[in-house]
């Protein structure tokens, strides 16, 4: 098992590699410099200015020799500094942003899995009645329904027209002088309405995956062997069905892992949500080479890290891919 | 399913209206207690966020309109456009126009007590000029031949030759020398904690949130009467709107629709005072002059003569806006008023075609000349659905006399880079935003036609090259206005730009916030006198 582990570990070495090449010479490609988005169009910019200004960016220097300085200083933890033009190191940028995100991502991801798993059960025990078939229309409608559509309408309803909540923002002003709790309540008074249409929308995909792994749990013998014994079907379906029809939707959260840090540009720019959706969609906008890269090999690497994770759990649940790997 | 959906979330938006409105922020109708009183904020909904406070470094207009309340220049402009001393008490320009001389104003502190002295005129001026800099405001004061400080109460700057623009280069933010000298100005912490000597004092700023200002109990011009000045970053627009009914936001700009429609009601006009004036900037349509169709002046003129001007304002800015008749916008000193611009009249448009040859039309209707059917593409950017929409108008227009007009909208970076540098279009659809000085050499003369260069239209005519040199060259009004005066009769001739219209600004307030006093520079020119009644007052 060390040994599989280790080998998956090593592994990631060459593949970061290969991605920070790729995402490197991709936005690379991608026409227009930082300089431009800066300084086009602007009469009082002089050939010379843009000249100063590519060569402060290092802009000048051929692309491997960027490149490679890039990886050395990345190899140090040193993400750079932006080429917007406060030059702030990427790091700040990044960590000023990702604990909003981050967090905002972990509430609706279980308020996600909490709705969608009963949600699924429910529809997968009356399959084919009125229910079912009114939880489907529902999870449907959140499915197509454009999320800043959705945005708007509760806006306007809960937030100018009845007053109830905030409308954007994280913070009332003037909340810093608040007590704790009051300053909590405010808090999560904001974030009621972009973390219901964050979560409405993802809610149709996972509950109709619970529904249809549960059907499948209930059609087989054991739960037929578990019926024929007499067990009360709460129990049937709660401690035999459950816990079997729960593994596909574990692999799904696995890949949920690294969606955790990225965030939707509309969806954050409607409710002025300062998270990262909008630092990249900014930062690809103004070409600004450093923040995109940091913020993708952050990406990156929490997708490996959540593939080694969920491989090494199946290695754990099953021994053939377990043994496979030592041999 | 998906119908019954709807009609649900029809019923629901006819139910809005019956529900209540917020009792809060009621206007008062007498007139007790509207004495100037201190206290209060004004919250200003922003789309961008700021990039940097320190001016200088700064290129989007979301960092200059913070830091314009932070910082001064040693000159304005006031609210008539005209430039009046700032930091400076005075400044004297010599008969030959080759040097200035700013006599300082004595007693003005930093925001960290420090006196404000012509060791930062010197500093500022440095550092700009630096060529480590990285800054887009160099090239102004490259003209400068020498600057000195012979007390540290007035800076003499010497020219080469008189530069009309100069002048008002020095409205360029003075920047603290005690605080910056000796130090990488693009790692200095005043990028996010800036220290001026404006009305203005720096005090927070929250990443994508917000950016909090105090008043400067102690400026130059007085105490403001308004305690805080609050930048919120909402950057979507409906969001702001709804955050303004709401009252969570005093000021913002209106778009058209929003202004026209949606603002109408009284409940609204009792809330907010609406303002309407013309913005600094005009939409256009570019021609490439050297491809060969667009060369013929007589081509120019046919199109210009067969887009409706009016219809366009109405049809795109629900007629807040008018009629762009040149380069320079209306109301200002240098615009020329008795230009004569070339109407809408389809009738002229098919008789100039017909003259250019342009004389058969095939089966569709489209012109055609040697076989090949007259046909182009208009090319805009993303992301402006105002230009967008002009240009699908300008499509229809254009379609009647017989012309096939195709529309590509390209990303910015794209557009700059892959059309407009390589000279790779046909008609570009942009706008310009002027500053209140009329030079405008670098868009205008033939010199200014290379690569990234703003001539990208490549227009070259020696009388105007002349006239572009006239008029920067002088500080005598009446020998300006005649050079550009003359430019405008040329260009409306030549109609190397079609100029299509220039919208109007269309900011709201709060009604509690009195004394704003509309003028041609805006609202924005006297904001210390801005208060809002005691009784009034909500933060």
């Amino acid at each position: 098992m060390a040994n599989y582990l280790l080998k998956r570990i090593l592994m990631l070495i060459p593949l970061m590699f290969g991605i920070t090449l790729i995402t490197f010479t991709v936005i690379h490609l991608a026409p227009g410099e930082p300089v431009e988005m800066q300084m086009a169009m602007n009469p009082k910019v002089g050939k010379e200015a843009r000249e100063r200004l590519r060569k402060f960016y290092g802009l000048d220097k051929p692309l491997a020799e960027q490149y490679f300085s890039w990886v050395g200083r990345l190899t140090r933890f040193d993400m750079g500094r932006s080429f917007s033009s406060d030059s702030r190191p990427v790091k700040d940028k990044i960590k000023e942003r990702l604990p909003i995100t981050l967090s905002l991502n972990i509430i609706a991801l279980v308020l996600e899995f909490g709705l969608a798993i009963p949600i699924g059960i429910l529809a997968a025990t009356h399959r084919d009645t009125w229910l079912d078939k009114g939880i489907t229309i529902f999870v449907f409608l959140g499915f197509a329904v454009p999320t800043f559509w959705l945005a708007l309408l509760l806006m306007y309803f809960f937030g100018v027209k009845l007053n109830w909540l905030p409308i954007s923002g994280l913070h009332t002003l003037g909340s810093e002088n608040y007590g704790t709790l009051r300053y909590l309540w405010d808090l999560a008074k904001h974030l009621i309405m972009p973390i219901t249409v964050a979560s409405f929308g993802s809610l149709a995909g996972m509950s109709r995956y619970m529904r249809s792994s549960m059907l499948n749990v209930i059609g087989q013998d054991y739960i037929t062997t578990a019926r024929a014994k007499g067990l009360p079907e709460r129990v049937v379906i709660y401690k035999h069905a459950l816990r079997n029809a729960l593994l596909p939707l574990i692999t799904l959260f696995g890949f949920s892992i690294p969606a955790l840090i990225g965030g939707s540009v509309i969806f954050e720019s409607i409710y002025s949500i300062p998270g990262m959706g909008q630092l990249f969609y900014q930062s690809v906008m103004s070409r600004d080479y450093p923040v995109v890269m940091g913020i993708l090999i952050i990406g990156a690497l929490l997708t490996l890290i959540g593939n080694l994770i969920a491989d090494v759990s199946y290695a754990l649940a099953d021994p053939r891919i377990r043994h496979g790997g030592a041999r | 399913m998906k119908a019954a959906y709807c009609l649900m979330l029809l019923l629901l938006l006819n139910l809005l209206p019956a529900c209540s409105q917020p009792a809060s922020n009621q206007q008062q109708t007498g007139v007790k207690d509207e004495k100037p009183a201190y206290g209060d904020a004004i919250v200003e909904g922003t789309i961008g966020e700021s990039s940097t406070l320190i001016p200088l470094l700064a290129s989007d207009s979301a960092s200059h309109a913070v830091a314009g309340q932070i910082y001064n220049g040693l000159v304005k402009y006031d609210k008539n456009l005209n430039i009046v001393p700032e930091l400076a008490e005075s400044y004297d320009i010599s008969s030959d126009g080759l040097v200035i001389t700013f006599h300082l104003r004595r007693g003005v502190k930093w925001h960290d007590g420090a006196p404000f002295t012509s060791r930062d005129v010197l500093y500022t001026y440095r550092v700009v000029i630096d060529p480590k800099t990285p800054t887009a405001y160099a090239e102004d004061f490259k003209q400068v031949k020498g600057i000195s400080a012979p007390d540290s109460h007035t800076v003499v700057v010497i020219y080469d030759k008189p530069f009309a623009p100069a002048l008002a280069s020095w409205g360029t933010a003075v920047l603290p020398a005690h605080l910056l000298e000796g130090q990488d100005i693009t790692k200095s912490p005043l990028a996010r904690k800036p220290i001026g000597t404006g009305p203005y004092r720096f005090k927070e700023w929250v990443a994508g949130q917000k950016i909090v200002l105090e008043s400067n109990h102690d400026y130059f011009e007085g105490r403001p009467w308004i305690n805080r000045y609050i930048y919120r970053i909402i950057p979507d627009s409906s969001t702001m709107y709804m955050e303004l009914k709401a009252g969570a936001v005093d000021l913002m700009n209106l778009t058209p629709v929003q202004f026209a429609r949606q603002t109408t009601s009284s409940d609204f006009t009792s809330r907010f005072n609406k303002f309407r004036y013309p913005s600094s900037g005009y939409v256009y349509m570019g021609y490439n002059l050297r491809h060969p169709t667009f060369k013929d002046k007589r081509i120019r003129q046919a199109i210009t003569a067969a887009i409706d001007k009016e219809e366009l304002i109405h049809g795109v800015l629900f007629g807040m806006g008018q009629k762009a008749h040149g380069p320079i916008v209306p109301g200002r000193w240098a615009y020329n008023p008795s230009v004569k611009d070339i109407a809408y009249n389809p009738k002229r448009a098919t008789e100039l075609l017909a003259e250019a040859g342009w004389k058969q039309k095939n089966a569709d209707g489209i012109l055609i000349k040697d076989g090949r059917p007259f046909t182009f593409t208009i090319l805009t950017n993303q992301g402006n659905q105002q230009r967008l929409l002009t240009a699908q108008i300008v499509q229809q227009r254009l379609r009647f006399v017989g012309i096939d007009v195709k529309i590509r909208i390209v990303e910015w970076a794209t557009f700059l880079k892959e059309f407009v540098d390589k000279g790779n279009f046909e008609v570009v659809m942009l706008g310009w935003n002027i500053s209140p000085d009329p030079d405008m050499y670098d868009i205008w003369h033939s010199s200014k036609t290379n690569v990234g260069e703003l001539n990208f239209v490549g227009y070259k005519n020696q009388e105007v090259d002349r006239l572009l040199i006239e008029g920067r060259g002088t500080f005598d009004i009446e020998k300006r206005k005649k050079a550009y005066f003359r430019i405008q009769e040329i260009l409306a001739d030549e109609q190397p730009y079609t100029f299509l219209y220039v919208p109007d600004a269309l900011p709201v307030v709060s009604s509690r916030i009195r004394g704003i006093e509309p003028a041609p520079a805006g609202i924005g020119h006297n904001q210390i006198k801005w208060y809002v009644p005691k009784a009034e007052q909500v933060y």
